[in-house]
């Protein structure tokens, strides 16, 4: 990790009002308009007494990663590689590996940031409860982080161009915010839906990140499905990942 | 002493051979040419002295250095502008400056060299507004914000008009007073003849020819050409006898031939013994234009 490059890269992400508004802003803007409408706010016993407000937190929480990790991040990996970005470092004594790892640490980043937005936003504003089992909390969070960094990481190996990258992210975003439970909780899906959904990583992190959220750790088979995901996009990236 | 060596290099693509067995040595301190017709392997040829490609074959060393095994050590002594490369289009010129900088154990003020290079305007404009001289004078700022003793300078006035490219010669003779040795690479005749001590003509993936302009010129049929209107009609005969002469031809009573030093010494013989004055004696050399296309015709 070179710490210039971070710093520029950062820098770089402070520039992008897009990349901002729909990762750090977006996710909790959500949470305040859904948090809004009365009805949202009523106790129901479907959801196991929670609110549907209360059930939001953690959508939102994994909202932003995936709008970050999906659709920014490979764009801009993409672009680095398009515009001979990566090819111009290469003759540096720095490694253009410095640039991916300086873009996954500033995407992590700014995913943590928005995760830490929309549960303060739901505390303050809403009055839901912070997670009860913090650091299992923490944990699955963690994980879905790394595993968002990785599904962008094998998107922008996947994508020859820009526009390729921009079109397999977008073709990615919508099954995993379903999947995250964006249009329907995970809490109000049919049993065998949950299960499914459970297998991937997104489903896996709201589910984990519920259970966290009312107080009991969250399941070693949702931690070991992000985890496993991780891996294997990981393994898929640095093998099709192609520097020029 | 060779900063650059070369020997026996090949690459191929897909079973078409790029590269194919090029040999040759920069001496420290000059200004070396690669000149060659567009697809003859120049650019393959210096990617693999920056590291950037294996070589199939061959030996190369960056100051004794494998410049693909040790990549680093390498990149430390050689600057590279290259001929399709980028910057992030947000990032501005001073931060970029800075950012290279910062990759180098002892790098060059870039405040001076901004200056050099008339960026100091535009310190604050993102790269991707910058025109395309302005880009094309950043990347030589960064190929020289190591401290190298060695730059590679691919295509580098391409795109670029007139002024700038002259402003760009001086810089490149500044930067060898400095003692930096520069390896450039150019499709542009006038710009290897004003700049290069020496010149490797690549083509075809080969060396047709290795030498300085002057020599290279000098290689051709007709590195001398002589022009004038004679006072009385000389014998065509007695023209085509000439030693060394590449060609001759008569128009409207004006002879010019082109040959070599011992063509211009017979045609004043000649002269002389028929008592013919010569009008508008001229005699000049040809370019290394003359001499290009004649290298690369041969080997075709």
């Amino acid at each position: 990790m070179n710490t210039a490059v971070l710093r520029a890269e950062l820098r770089l992400f402070r520039r992008e009002p897009g990349a901002l508004f729909w990762i750090l802003a977006f996710p909790t803007l959500l949470l305040v308009i859904l948090g809004s409408v009365p009805a949202l706010r009523h106790h129901r016993a479907e959801l196991g007494g929670l609110r549907t407000i209360d059930v939001y937190v953690p959508i939102a929480v994994l909202l932003g990663m995936i709008v970050g990790g999906v659709q920014s991040m490979p764009q801009n990996l993409t672009g680095y590689r398009e515009r001979g970005i990566l090819r111009r470092m290469s003759t540096t004594p720095v490694r253009p590996s410095a640039l991916l790892s300086a873009q996954m640490l500033v995407y992590g980043a700014a995913a943590l940031l928005s995760a830490l937005c929309a549960l303060l936003v739901g505390r303050l504003a809403f009055a839901v409860r912070l997670p009860r089992q913090p650091y299992g909390y923490l944990l699955a969070l963690l994980l879905a982080v790394l595993a968002a960094l990785a599904l962008g990481a094998v998107i922008s190996a996947l994508s020859r161009t820009t526009k390729i990258a921009g079109a397999i992210g977008s073709a990615v975003f919508f099954p995993t915010m379903f999947c995250a439970g964006v249009w329907l909780p995970v809490q109000s899906m049919p049993h065998t839906l949950a299960r499914i959904v459970g297998c991937t990583p997104f489903g896996a992190a709201a589910q984990a990140l519920n259970r966290a959220a009312a107080g009991s750790w969250p399941g070693w088979t949702h931690l070991g499905v992000m985890a496993a995901w991780t891996v294997l996009l990981t393994a898929g990236a640095a093998r099709w990942f192609r520097w020029e | 002493m060779s900063v650059i060596e070369v020997s026996g290099l090949r690459k191929s693509y897909g079973g078409r051979a790029v590269v194919d067995d090029v040999s040759f040595a920069v001496e420290e301190g000059e200004i070396f040419g690669i000149l060659g017709p567009n697809g003859a392997g120049k650019t393959t040829t210096v990617e693999c002295v920056e590291g950037l490609r294996v070589p199939d074959a061959g030996r190369v060393r960056v100051a004794g250095l494998d410049p693909f095994a040790d990549h680093e050590a390498t990149s430390r002594v050689l600057g590279a502008q290259l001929q399709e490369s980028g910057l992030q289009p947000k990032l501005t010129v001073r931060e970029a400056l800075e950012l290279y900088s910062a990759f180098y154990p002892n790098p060059a003020d870039w405040r001076p060299l901004a200056e050099r290079l008339g960026l100091t305007g535009r310190l604050g404009t993102g790269f991707g507004k910058l025109s395309g001289g302005q880009k094309q004078r950043l990347f030589i700022a960064l190929a020289l914000i190591g401290g190298p003793r060695v730059v590679v300078l691919d295509e580098l006035t391409t795109g670029l008009d007139p002024r700038a490219r002259r402003d760009t010669w001086e810089l490149i003779e500044d930067v060898r007073d400095q003692g930096v040795t520069v390896l450039l690479v150019t499709h542009f005749m006038e710009e290897a003849q004003r700049l290069c001590d020496r010149i490797a003509v690549i083509d075809k993936g080969r060396v047709a020819a290795l030498d300085t302009p002057a020599g290279l010129i000098r290689r051709s049929a007709g590195s001398t050409v002589i022009s004038f209107t004679p006072s009385a009609p000389l014998d065509d005969r007695d023209l085509a006898a000439l030693p060394a002469l590449a060609s001759v031809a008569s128009k409207d009573g004006r002879v010019t031939l082109s040959g070599t030093d011992e063509t211009v010494n017979a045609v004043i013989t000649l002269l002389a013994r028929h008592r013919v004055t010569a009008h508008q004696l001229r005699v000049t050399d040809a370019t290394l234009d003359d001499a290009f296309l004649d290298l690369t015709e041969v080997t075709a």
